[in-house]
Order: C-alpha cells, then sequence, then structure tokens
C-alpha cells in the first residue's frame, strides 16, 4: 500500500536507519514494528505488521479473496514459515494444489541456468544429493527477496506442500469455534513473542470464517469471541493472522464489530462485466477484475492514523499470470463534448487546443 | 511565552486559562464516540498524559486504566515521546526553569530527554512503566477476559469488584481518581453480548463517581449501533455521560493534513454565576506522533 509520505518534524524517527532482519521474509518497521510480506508487492510499500490480524471483506459475487489469500499463503511457504489454514472446505488440504508458484523473470531464468551450468561444471556428480534438502528460500544476488510475483497459472512446488509445513484444518468439523480456538493457540505457542531476536513468523490463512455451510454460523457472538481472542493470541505471537469473511451475511452490526477488531482491514469487490459507464469512466476497465478497497491499516504503537494516496485500487492480471493491483485513473473527458476518451483506451491529448493549452 | 492553550482541553473544561494547572475532573462521566474510519484512542492518550503528568497540579491522579482493546505495551510505546512543546521543540523559558529546578531524581522519573540543535530541553514524556510503579496507574489488562455463557453477570460483577477494589485501595490517598476503559464495545464481546450486564455494570462504575468522586471515561464504537436495531447502549451511555467526544471523518473524507473532526458536547459548563449550560464545540484534528494538533476549519497554517 503507497503510504503517504507527509512533513515530518525534527522529532520524527530516523526511520530509514532501522536494521534489516537477518531472518528471511521479515522487515524492521517504525516504532519497534516488524512486518512480513502479503505476497502482493504492490500491496507491500511495508507489509503486514507481524502480530496483526488482517481481515478481507468478501463480495459473494466474486472470489477475488482467493488471488490474495494464495499469494499469503504461497509467500510464506517461500520464505519457510508454518502456515495454519483453515476453510469451510472437507478437503482442505487439495486447495494447497492451487496455490501459485513463484514467477521467475527470463534474466532470472538466465541467470540461473548459467548459475547451474556453473555449478554442474564445478560439482555435477553432486547434484543429484541435493533434492528436497535444498534450501527453498529463492535469493537474488545473494539476497532473499521480500516480497515475491507469483505465477497464478502454475502450482506451487510439491515439496513446498509437503510435510507438516501447513496445517489444515476444515471448518466444517467445527460445531463450535472451541476447538479451532485451541488448534490456532497452539500454533501460536510455537512462534512466541519475546523481546529481543526472533527467530521464526508464522501465518494463519482463514477462508470465508462466517460460510453459512459452518455449523456457528448462526452464534454470531461465538465468532466475535473467536476473532477477540484470535487478535489477542496473535498480538503476543510471530505470526500474521488472514482472515476472509463475507460480510454481506452477516447482521450489519456484527460487520461493524468485525470491521473494528480488524488492524489491517480491505474489501474485494466484483465489477460488472460491459459496463459501458464503468468502461466510459475508467482508465483500463476492460483488464480489471474487480476492485480493492483499504478501508483500515495496522497502527501498532502509535497514533498515527495512516493516510493512503489512495484507498481503492483496481484488480488486474498481468499477462494473465501475476496479481497486480492499480491506482484507478478516471479516463480523461473532452471538454467540448463533455464525452469521455475512455473508448479510445488512450490518453493522448485532443486534438484540439483551448485557450489554456499547455 | 506560555503554551497556547488546546483547543481539546478548553472544551473539556480542563484548562482554567493557565495552562500549567489544569484543572482536573472531579465525578465526571466522559463518552469517546468514534467509528472504524476515525478512531478515538487518540483522546484517551491525550486525557491519561494529562492526568498523569507531572508537573502539573493533576499530578494527584491516579487512573485506573481497563483495557480491551490493546496491551500495555502499546499505551506505553505511544505515551513515551509525548510531550509539551513549543512549535517544533523549542520549550519555552519556563519549562526551561522548572526543568533546572526540579529534583535529578524528578527528572529521571517520567521524562525522556533528548537534544536539538544545541539546546538541551526535556520532552515531557510520560513513562507508563513508572507511572505503574509509582501506582499513579493501574492497569487491568482484559484482552483475554472472556465470560463464560453461564458466567456472565459472574465475570462481569468480579470485573467490577476488582475495579472498585482498585479505587478503595487509592482513596485514601486523597487524589483524583480517574477510571478509563478502552472500549466497552469490546467488553459487550467479552460478556457475550450481554448488553444488559454491560449496562448494569456501566451503571455500578457511575456509583463510583459520587461515592467516591471518581471520573469514567470510556469509548464506544458509535458506528456498530447507528446500523442496529437497538440503540439501548449508546442511548443510555449518552444519558449518564457528562461530556460527549466524537471523532468523526469530515463530510468530504480523510486527507494528509485533516485526519478527522471532533464535536464536543459539555453538559455541565459553568458561566461563572453558577449556571450550567451546555456548551458544544466543533474543531479538527491532525494526529502527529507526539502531539494532536487542533484547529477551526481552515484555521490551520
Amino acid at each position: 500500500m503507497a503510504t503517504n509520505k507527509g512533513r515530518t518534524s525534527s522529532f520524527s524517527r530516523n526511520f530509514s536507519a532501522a536494521p534489516t532482519s537477518s531472518i528471511p521474509g521479515l522487515k524492521y518497521g517504525p516504532n519497534g514494528t516488524i512486518f512480513l510480506s502479503s505476497g502482493v508487492p504492490d500491496l507491500d510499500s511495508g507489509g503486514f505488521h507481524l502480530g496483526s490480524l488482517v481481515m478481507i471483506m468478501e463480495d459473494t459475487e466474486a472470489p477475488h479473496h482467493m488471488l490474495l489469500l494464495r499469494n499469503f499463503m504461497s509467500q510464506g511457504l517461500v520464505h519457510n514459515q508454518p502456515i495454519l489454514y483453515a476453510s469451510p472446505s472437507t478437503n482442505p488440504r487439495a486447495f494447497l494444489g492451487t496455490l501459485p508458484t513463484m514467477l521467475v523473470s527470463k534474466d532470472d531464468r538466465s541467470r540461473n541456468t548459467d548459475a547451474e551450468q556453473k555449478d554442474l561444471r564445478i560439482a555435477w556428480q553432486y547434484k543429484k544429493y541435493l533434492g528436497e534438502n535444498k534450501p527453498h528460500i529463492e535469493e537474488r544476488d545473494g539476497k532473499v527477496e521480500y516480497c515475491n510475483e507469483f505465477d497464478l497459472r502454475k502450482p506451487i512446488e510439491k515439496h513446498l506442500i509437503m510435510g507438516n509445513r501447513v496445517e489444515c484444518i476444515s471448518l466444517l468439523d467445527c460445531s463450535s469455534l472451541a476447538g479451532f480456538r485451541n488448534s490456532c493457540s497452539k500454533f501460536l505457542s510455537q512462534l512466541p513473542r519475546y523481546d529481543g531476536n526472533i527467530t521464526s513468523a508464522g501465518r494463519i490463512a482463514i477462508q470465508s470464517l462466517c460460510a453459512p455451510q459452518c455449523e456457528y454460523f448462526d452464534k454470531e457472538w461465538d465468532m466475535l469471541s473467536f476473532i477477540r481472542s484470535l487478535k489477542s493470541m496473535v498480538r503476543s505471537s510471530n505470526a500474521v493472522a488472514f482472515l476472509t469473511f463475507p460480510a454481506s451475511l452477516v447482521s450489519p452490526s456484527v460487520s461493524k464489530r468485525w470491521q473494528h477488531l480488524a488492524d489491517t482491514l480491505l474489501s474485494v469487490k466484483a465489477i460488472p462485466d460491459e459496463d459501458k459507464e464503468l468502461a466510459n469512466l475508467l482508465t483500463g476497465y476492460q483488464d480489471m477484475l474487480g476492485l480493492l478497497s483499504v478501508h483500515k491499516v495496522a497502527r501498532f504503537n502509535t497514533q498515527v492514523p495512516v493516510i493512503l494516496d489512495a484507498t481503492t485500487y483496481s484488480i488486474k492480471l498481468q499477462k494473465r499470470r501475476s496479481l497486480v493491483l492499480e491506482c484507478l485513473n478516471q479516463a480523461p473527458v473532452d471538454g467540448s463534448s463533455g464525452s469521455s476518451y475512455g473508448t479510445s483506451g488512450s490518453c493522448s491529448g485532443s486534438s484540439k487546443t483551448g485557450t489554456l493549452d499547455f | 511565552m506560555d503554551r497556547p492553550a488546546s483547543f481539546l482541553d478548553e472544551a473539556l473544561s480542563l484548562d482554567d486559562g493557565d495552562s500549567n494547572n489544569l484543572q482536573p475532573w472531579i465525578g465526571r462521566v466522559v463518552l469517546v464516540e468514534d467509528c472504524v474510519e476515525t478512531n478515538g484512542a487518540f483522546v484517551l492518550h491525550h486525557l491519561i498524559k494529562r492526568f498523569l503528568s507531572p508537573n502539573l497540579s493533576s499530578s494527584d491522579s491516579i487512573v485506573i486504566f481497563v483495557a480491551f482493546a490493546q496491551p500495555f505495551s502499546h499505551y506505553d510505546r505511544i505515551l513515551l515521546p509525548l510531550g509539551d512543546r513549543q512549535g517544533e521543540g523549542v520549550p519555552s523559558k519556563e519549562a526551561k526553569r522548572d526543568i533546572g529546578d526540579m529534583d535529578w531524581r524528578d527528572l529521571v522519573t517520567g521524562l525522556e530527554l533528548a537534544w536539538v540543535g544545541g539546546l538541551g530541553f526535556a520532552e515531557l514524556g510520560c513513562n507508563l512503566v513508572v507511572q505503574r510503579e509509582n501506582k499513579r496507574l493501574i492497569f487491568f489488562d482484559m484482552l483475554m477476559l472472556e465470560c463464560p455463557d453461564d458466567g456472565v453477570e459472574d465475570g462481569i460483577i468480579a470485573l467490577y469488584g476488582n475495579i472498585q477494589k482498585a479505587v478503595e485501595a487509592v482513596s485514601s490517598l486523597n487524589k483524583n481518581i480517574t477510571i478509563m476503559i478502552d472500549d466497552i464495545s469490546l467488553l459487550e464481546v467479552a460478556a457475550n453480548g450481554s448488553t444488559k450486564d454491560v449496562l448494569d455494570f456501566m451503571h455500578y462504575c457511575h456509583t463510583l463517581t459520587t461515592q467516591f468522586a471518581c471520573t469514567i471515561i470510556t469509548v464506544i464504537h458509535e458506528d456498530i449501533y447507528s446500523s442496529a436495531d437497538h440503540f439501548t447502549l449508546p442511548l443510555q451511555m449518552e444519558h449518564l455521560a457528562d461530556i460527549k467526544i466524537k471523532a468523526e471523518p469530515l463530510v468530504t473524507g480523510l486527507a494528509a493534513d485533516v485526519h478527522g473532526q471532533l464535536t464536543i458536547l459539555n453538559k455541565g459548563s459553568s458561566d461563572g454565576l453558577g449556571r450550567w449550560k451546555s456548551k458544544i464545540r466543533n474543531f479538527h484534528y491532525r494526529v502527529k506522533e507526539n502531539s494532536v494538533e487542533y484547529f477551526y476549519p481552515g484555521g490551520r497554517t
């Protein structure tokens, strides 16, 4: 998320002097905070505060929240972070096969090929012994990427989702949320927060917590109580909880309570196909999948609110494979005719020159 | 040069004209209303700093903080650098003189020292750890409080009991006692949605205002109830409150230099002639790391 860089007084802390984290996939921020990546580069001017609860309000018309969820989980796997995943599915583990793999650019591919050739020349006979023991964290120029791009067309490597890396829980098996709360507590107990250096971080990903097919769906106060305790547990751990929920399926009052509980609050919205009005209004409408809005950004150890330059972004797939978020641009309006240039698809200047032609 | 009075302190009748001699509240109930877009916690931070500030007459205050929203470390970190400064940090002559006259132990206690441009000055902070050790701050961490389904009433009664004991323990010290609750919308969640028990709790706390002259300050998320079918809790709280502070966004939304607007309804304003009347103030604010700037619309320089 692009953060607003306002004027700073002589008393503002020197954020640039913050030390870089030695743990892959983490970085230090101001006010003693630590961030981990959302898995979406355009959402990562900082990332998600470690210890925070991130909530996504779903749109029941389109599954755009799943794009964010997948990238969040894939990023965690790439950084070797333990993940707890829960969904209202009978077989949540099957979802792991849909997680995207890292996007490798052509430059990286040729660089890797050169490096591999070099390795082969030096120690080709030992390459066969490198397999699952090979470090999973990809590096560029010797540095671990904080945030990677992911190729949504290709599934993540199998060895990343094997074993105990990802603990999966079906919310359909939960008659109440007490058992799930215990599972979260047990998972987070492995990632306690102490003052000083942290050694590891983890992720909790909960899909559609208040799905109607869950037995506890009509117990609104139980769900609120669970979220409140999850937030408290995560706050005292080295983890980020990422939770999506269909806001329209709970009462407005309860939805507001959920929103207040979130440290970071986003929402996704579908946009109708072939909407001529929107096409005239927005540049690049044809390439948009939906809209993402940022309602609240976590503020840890500070009272200063984060005011973004823009709070609504278009969700697009670049080259049909990687998720990108772009600020909305209004299509230029032709002042003489009153109609926009939106249908032309370009921002070229008018052929007519007015009295104030810059 | 006198420190300019804060609009907020003036509106809350905390400032009697001498900004270095803030008048403490006695037996008042203050309600802070906020919403998702504009969080009102900065008002609490401002008031904690005021009541626990070491060199003001309100240093005779004790704060009992009941936290449902954030851990102790969050408030401690926020309040540590907060202080009273002139402009960009040049201290007033009075502040420098006061610091020079102060015992070095007082300087260390609750103060954070910094240097700017060769000038030494003391940034009057609020070290909550020190205040807690000095028994001027009693902090109840209620983040994990949950009342069992069949024991909500007992849980709420136990919570009130702890607060009452804390008040009784310090009442003999002849200090002004302020109870802060952050926030009662989360207390409702802890009480499994039992609005009746939460209201009973607040009514019991209200008795402390008359019995021990306590002041109660609480936060409520107004937008939760504006979209609900029932308004019992906010209406009752507004009825109990002597002062209502509402933080909300501007009609035009939020901006980098204006974070929202505060509307303050002070029901108990005395005009000095024995008459009490309500006073409404409205101004804009911008929250900074170390302070909050208040200004009238269009009045920000």
